[in-house]
């Protein structure tokens, strides 16, 4: 349109500017859209920990806790299912539970037993194949699955197995150990799942 | 001669006249929108209001109010919208809101709802209604208005009765903090003692509150706690209201540059129209 | 338009085969050229001619913002005020897009209305421009009917009442009224029904509708050129060697530079009242409707939105019951009619002269004061009746009517100017 050198790089510099901060305008403006699809206040609520209160839970037996809409198990294992811990541990695929740790398995549970007290085990109790819910086989027996079974959770969907310490055994279709939840002992008697002991 | 001064005298006036109207008629509205408190509040009433002398940005204030609220409306009154860890915006923490304003209620994130049951609540004394958004349908001014409007009334249900709000089926709450009134009627007399009337021949009278018994608190000390407490409902119909003029101002600020370069940019494309 | 030979794209640096390849199998550059940088547009559009692209703009912000509500908004009559209040305290940024929102409809209608008038003020409905109108005015019932569905959803006092009485204006229609009235609502009063409808409504069926009309609308526009301040045809002077109109500027960049500037300036005044003023006084968001809905109580005094207030007057001033028919029917009759008549506009006006600038004094008169009646009328309609006002209403309606009803014979008898050749600068 013009000929004139000046006039085409004023031009041209008012253009950029203008862009640029259109540019950071487009930007800005997306920035509450996007942020509104995070988990509002209410589904952080929802999300929130849970208390669970073990002092009725008796050695050998099992409750269920619900927290961010998942079931969450806690066991209190007696002596014998701590040593069928002991005896899984060739049977298991992961037993140091080396996989995914930061995913799976938090700090206090990279040990033997997979939890802050070796007589309490926290897991949540979804299988890692295709998110069934295991059932609970905790007595060892012969099975139909395992004749020499042990004890630890049978998943009806395709037959993934895993120990008392929630680990999956071999060759089984589900991949990984049981996820433990973040979770801490306000007391001996209250755990909270869903957070980490406070530093 | 003339007419062609008229006609060239009409054309100038109309032109000018168009150039400033046009504009004053679309600016007009938009800055009396913001300026003139208008259209219909929820209270109907002719009331003459006071202003509350609130600020939302007070936290100090708005902690006192919120435990205010807590302790005196909460028992009959819900506020189902407004959750309790929201009030760590004014400055509160999670213990202190579980320690000191958490009666009904076990976790933090839940709602501020009352213990009994809304069919309770409307068997027992009527539907009080959830004033979580009590400020923005009745206005600060009116809530103002209202808590220092109380008087006793042996003509009605409760014993108390409302300038603000003739007939309100809530009783004084606050009584024991701003101690009992009465109403009084003065008939007004000029200064010859005469009886003045108003335009429909009636006796015009003054209405003043007569203090019967002393409260716990002084006027101002009542005032205060009323203040806050308003201070506190308003913040609570609309917590993000802080955030909003803060994000404001950039916003407008940014949005000026904006103008200015597209304007820049307008013109210099123009500049080959002709 | 598929006639003409295709050449590669030439100028766009890297982009210039991507481009090219997608030319060969869709009217880019056709589209581009027609519709942008050889579509000629005349050189002196002022002041008024910025809200046709403002409201497209509004459209599209409501569009953005409506999907992110919808995304956390519960369309159940149990569910829906409290799922608002969501969106404002729990959802991250809500209350921004509920503002932006609410602000939207406001600034649509306050765009909306300034294009129409500067048809009005410009002859812009004129032959060959009928039907760009026609379009147009179908444009303007979309949206009054967007604005009625979207105002239930929010289920506050408001809300509720506006539909009540809105609704029940069709059971005043003789006979099939009461019925039509039933199966507006799907229920016997507004209801959950009602409300998960006008949902439906709001977010799927008109919108849809609103954008092709909208597509229709610039189409009928770049088939004939858009008219000027000064009503002349810029299509009668054409360059004789190129052929493009010697007043006629192409719209890009032009006019895309002009509008980002107009855009930048709305959206200032936008954010202004977003931020600091999101209620405008209760005339944005109404103040009774932060009381949830409650279907035993109605609020003494029910007015609709702002932007309604012009024809609700209109339907109240009737008051008298002619022949046989209630006046509650003419009052329908009467409201519709005045969102109607706009349609005929193309026909009522037989001015020899476009434009305002070229017609004589009674025009200029008579648009003046339909413009002063519509404020009146429209401020009115906020107030509660009295007998005072009530007169003043019919006494506008009359004059608003008889704008139109007049125009043939004062629009022929005005005296105008002839229509000059070129623009004025």
């Amino acid at each position: 349109m013009s000929d004139k050198p000046e006039f085409n790089q004023a031009r041209r510099n008012i253009l950029i500017a203008t862009t640029c901060a259109g540019g950071v305008a487009t930007v800005a403006a997306a920035v509450p859209f996007v942020s509104s699809m995070l988990p509002s206040e209410r589904a952080k609520a929802i999300g929130a920990p849970v208390e669970a209160d073990i002092s009725y839970l008796a050695a050998g037996d099992m409750m269920r806790v619900e927290w961010r809409g998942q079931p969450v198990w806690i066991l209190h294992r007696t002596k014998e299912m701590l040593d069928a811990v002991k005896a899984t541990n060739e049977k298991v695929a992961d037993p140091k539970s080396e996989r995914k740790p930061s995913e799976l398995t938090p700090e206090y549970a990279r040990n033997e037993f997979r939890s802050i007290k070796p007589e309490y085990l926290v897991v949540v109790g979804i299988c890692s194949h295709l998110g069934c819910s295991p059932s609970d086989r905790l007595k060892a027996g012969p099975e139909a699955f395992d004749p020499e079974w042990k004890g630890g959770f049978y998943c009806p969907c395709h037959g993934s197995l895993f120990d008392l310490a929630g680990r999956v055994y071999k060759n089984k279709p589900a991949p990984d150990n049981l996820k433990v939840p973040p979770y801490t002992y306000l007391s001996d008697t209250r755990l909270l799942i869903g957070e980490d002991k406070k530093a | 001669m003339m007419n062609r001064f008229l006609r060239v005298f009409g054309r100038a006036v109309a032109g000018l006249a168009a150039r400033i109207a046009v504009p004053i008629v679309l600016v007009v509205p938009l800055l009396a929108g913001l300026v003139v408190p208008s259209a219909i509040w929820a209270s109907e009433a002719d009331i003459k209001l006071e202003a509350a002398p609130i600020d939302v940005r007070d936290a100090v204030s708005l902690q006192s109010g919120a435990r205010t609220f807590v302790n005196y409306c909460l028992n009959c009154h819900s506020a189902s919208l407004m959750r309790y860890n929201r009030l760590r915006d004014i400055g509160l923490t999670e213990q202190q809101i579980k320690d000191n304003l958490m009666f009904t209620a076990d976790k933090i994130g839940e709602m501020m709802t009352i213990a009994m049951t809304r069919k309770d609540a409307s068997d027992w004394f009527g539907p009080a209604p959830d004033l979580s958004l009590i400020a923005r349908s009745r206005g600060a001014d009116w809530l103002w208005s209202y808590f220092r409007g109380f008087y006793r009334d042996p003509s009605s249900a409760t014993g108390w009765n409302n300038t603000v709000f003739q007939g309100v089926g809530m009783p004084h709450v606050l009584w024991q903090l701003q101690g009992d009134r009465v109403l009084k009627h003065e008939v007004v007399k000029d200064s010859t003692g005469r009886e003045v009337k108003d335009g429909h021949g009636n006796i015009m009278k003054t209405v003043k509150f007569e203090s019967v018994t002393p409260g716990a608190l002084s006027p101002v000390e009542y005032d205060t706690v009323v203040r806050d407490l308003v201070n506190f409902m308003t913040w609570m119909a609309e917590p993000n209201q802080v955030l909003r003029k803060q994000v404001g101002i950039w916003v407008i600020f940014f949005l000026a540059i904006l103008v200015a370069l597209s304007y820049a940019l307008y013109k210099e494309f123009w500049k080959d129209v002709h | 338009m598929a006639a003409t030979e295709k050449h590669p794209i030439t100028g766009a640096g890297p982009f210039n085969g991507i481009l090219t390849w997608v030319d060969e199998r869709f009217p880019l550059m056709a589209t581009l050229k027609g519709h942008l940088t050889e579509y000629y547009a005349p050189k002196n559009f002022n002041f008024w001619y910025y809200f046709g692209s403002l409201a497209l703009l509004v459209l599209v912000l409501q569009i953005a913002t409506g999907i992110f509500l919808t995304m956390n908004y519960k369309p159940d009559a149990n569910l829906a005020f409290a799922s608002v209040e969501y969106i404002m305290r729990d959802v991250s940024w809500g209350w921004l897009i509920r503002y932006m929102h609410s602000t939207g409809a406001s600034a649509f209608f306050v765009c909306v209305y300034l294009h129409m008038f500067r048809g009005l003020l410009y002859g812009s409905y004129r032959k060959p421009r009928e039907l760009l109108w026609i379009f147009g005015m179908l444009i303007f019932l979309c949206l009054m009917a967007e604005a009625f569905f979207g105002y239930l959803l929010p289920w506050g006092q408001m809300s509720y009442w506006g539909a009540q009485v809105i609704v029940n204006l069709f059971a005043a229609i003789p006979f099939i009224g009461p019925d039509l009235a039933i199966w507006i609502r799907g229920d016997y009063v507004v209801s959950d029904a009602t409300l998960n409808r006008f949902f439906a409504f709001h977010v799927i069926a008109i919108p849809f509708v609103l954008a092709g009309l909208v597509a229709a609308h610039l189409l009928a526009l770049h088939e004939v050129g858009s008219n000027n301040p000064d009503g002349i045809e810029i299509k009668k002077h054409k360059d004789p060697k190129t052929g493009i109109p010697l007043d006629g500027i192409p719209f890009h960049p032009y006019y895309t530079v002009k509008d980002i500037f107009g855009v930048a300036v709305f959206m200032f005044v936008f954010a202004v009242i977003v931020f600091f003023a999101p209620e405008f006084g209760g005339y944005f968001l109404e103040y009774n409707n932060f009381v949830a809905a409650d279907p035993l109580r109605t609020p003494q005094h029910i007015a609709p939105v702002w932007y309604f207030t012009p024809y609700y007057s209109i339907l109240r001033s009737i008051t008298i019951n002619f022949f046989w028919v209630d006046a509650k029917v003419w009052g329908v009759i009467a409201m519709g009619v005045s969102t109607m008549i706009f349609f005929l506009l193309p026909w009522l006006d037989r001015s020899p002269a476009k434009s305002i600038r070229n017609r004589g004094p009674i025009y200029k008169g008579a648009l003046a004061v339909f413009v002063v009646c519509f404020f009146i009328l429209g401020y009115l309609g906020t107030q509660a009746v009295s007998e005072g006002k009530t007169l003043v209403a019919q006494i506008c309606t009359v004059i608003y009517f008889l704008f139109f009803v007049l125009m043939p014979w004062y629009s022929t008898i005005d005296k105008c100017k002839p229509e000059p050749e070129r623009v004025s600068k």
